[in-house]
């Protein structure tokens, strides 16, 4: 019973200190942004390597998702003879929820766990160590360029999301089903507000891209130094995000349109 | 060099791609805009109600899409909702004594203006007026008219009754 207890508290300890390490290492990441103004060359390469190489899977993922949801929606709409309604669903589903959600999941699993296991196994290799015996910060040199790239990125990635998506369900509820084109643009006009969903959507995804890029670099920085502590840590960073983003959606969501 | 110069102009493309899409879930997507760019000629049409009309609604002769709404407005003097509308070029051999009519498509669908071809010779003009127009169907009025019938039905038969 004892020994349960202690197991118990130990597991609780050991969350908190990672917890409280993660935010210290947030902390000096953050102090590390303004010396990046002086070499803005850093977090080019670093959005191309998150951002520019992210945009296939994104591009065809929201393409996608963009026409399955005109498809579903103009299923269900039918039965109420209300197609025409179909642009918005499309739009608002989209840049409400899933650009942003499903933008930063993808972001996780294409461009988090890359950022971890580079940042790890740089660790594993001493190759971080080696940077500070040449003074070289490697918060600075390392860290602080790929996080801002992935928190500048993920908000344009969420946008070419939804705005692909949007594009796919116009494919497929005008293109193919015989929607009114007009009254999918103008019911879309009419129901989607700039602040209200399209503010939102943007705040979501910047909040998002926040949180999975922080994931992703504390866990490379935080990996243990050996080739199974790589591969523990990305694993890590991609469920972790996968919770992070989805929790977070729910709270927002809540705080932004709900009256809860 | 020149890996650097593809990695810099790839960045480029990327955000000015991202700045792309939120402009156009800015203007095509929400309220921002509602420019149309039809080719057309204008006509006016006045009702009493236009119910849940909206600029951008279809504009339909026999089911056919001939043109849209582009603008609705108010006239402080008469009170009655003014209805722009645009028509396609190909389409300009309506009569004089055209009606116009809101009708839903559905039961909660959209709102679109029926035009219903009269037998003039003259033809309508870009500026002309509609004159034979009949208002949106509100259904709280319909309910209400069918209720107050049902009512004074309901009072002739019981006096009939006696």
């Amino acid at each position: 019973m004892i020994g349960w207890l202690q197991q118990l508290g130990r597991t609780g300890l050991g969350v908190f200190e990672r917890l409280g390490r993660g935010h210290l290492f947030l902390a000096q990441i953050l102090a590390s942004l303004p010396s990046l103004l002086t070499r803005p060359r850093l977090v080019i390469v670093q959005v191309h390597s998150v951002g520019v190489l992210s945009l296939v899977i994104i591009l065809v993922s929201g393409l996608f998702v963009g026409m399955v949801l005109g498809l579903q929606g103009y299923n269900t709409l039918v039965d109420f003879g209300a197609e025409e309604s179909l642009g918005v669903v499309v739009a608002l589903s989209l840049v409400r929820e899933l650009g942003p959600v499903v933008a930063a999941l993808l972001f996780a699993g294409r461009a988090g766990s890359a950022l971890t296991a580079e940042i790890g196994l740089m660790k594993a290799t001493e190759q971080l160590s080696g940077m500070e015996m040449m003074a070289v910060d490697p918060i600075k040199r390392v860290i602080a360029p790929r996080f801002l790239a992935g928190f500048l990125s993920m908000p344009l990635l969420a946008a070419i999301f939804s705005a692909v998506g949007v594009m796919g369900g116009y494919f497929v509820g005008v293109g193919l089903l015989g929607v009114d084109s007009g009254a999918y643009w103008s019911q879309m006009q009419d129901k989607v507000d700039l602040h209200e969903d399209i503010y939102n959507g943007v705040i979501k995804s910047i909040v998002f891209g926040f949180v999975a890029t922080w994931i992703a670099v504390f866990e490379g920085h935080d990996a243990v130094p050996t080739a199974e502590g790589v591969s523990r840590a990305t694993t890590r960073t991609v469920v972790h995000t996968a919770l992070a983003v989805l929790a977070l959606d729910f709270v927002l969501t809540a705080l932004m349109f709900g009256e809860v | 060099m020149d890996r650097i110069r593809a990695i810099e102009v790839g960045v480029g493309l990327f955000v000015a791609a991202g700045l792309a899409a939120l402009f156009v879930l800015a203007m095509q997507v929400s309220n921002l805009s509602a420019m149309s760019n039809d080719q057309g000629y204008e006509v006016v049409a006045r009702f009493e109600n236009v119910g849940g009309l909206k600029v951008r609604s279809p504009v339909s002769v026999g089911g056919v899409r001939v043109g849209r709404v582009s603008a609705i407005d108010f006239d402080n003097e008469t009170f009655e909702a003014v209805v722009r509308m645009n028509i396609g070029n190909q389409y300009a051999a309506f009569p004089t004594d055209t009606s116009a009519r809101i009708f839903t498509a559905g039961l909660l669908g959209e709102q679109y203006i029926a035009l219903e071809p009269g037998g003039a010779e003259e033809v309508l003009k870009a500026g002309d007026q509609i004159q034979l127009t009949q208002s949106a169907l509100v259904l709280e009025q319909i309910i209400g008219q069918f209720l107050f019938s049902k009512a004074s039905e309901g009072s002739n038969t019981g006096g009939s009754d006696k």
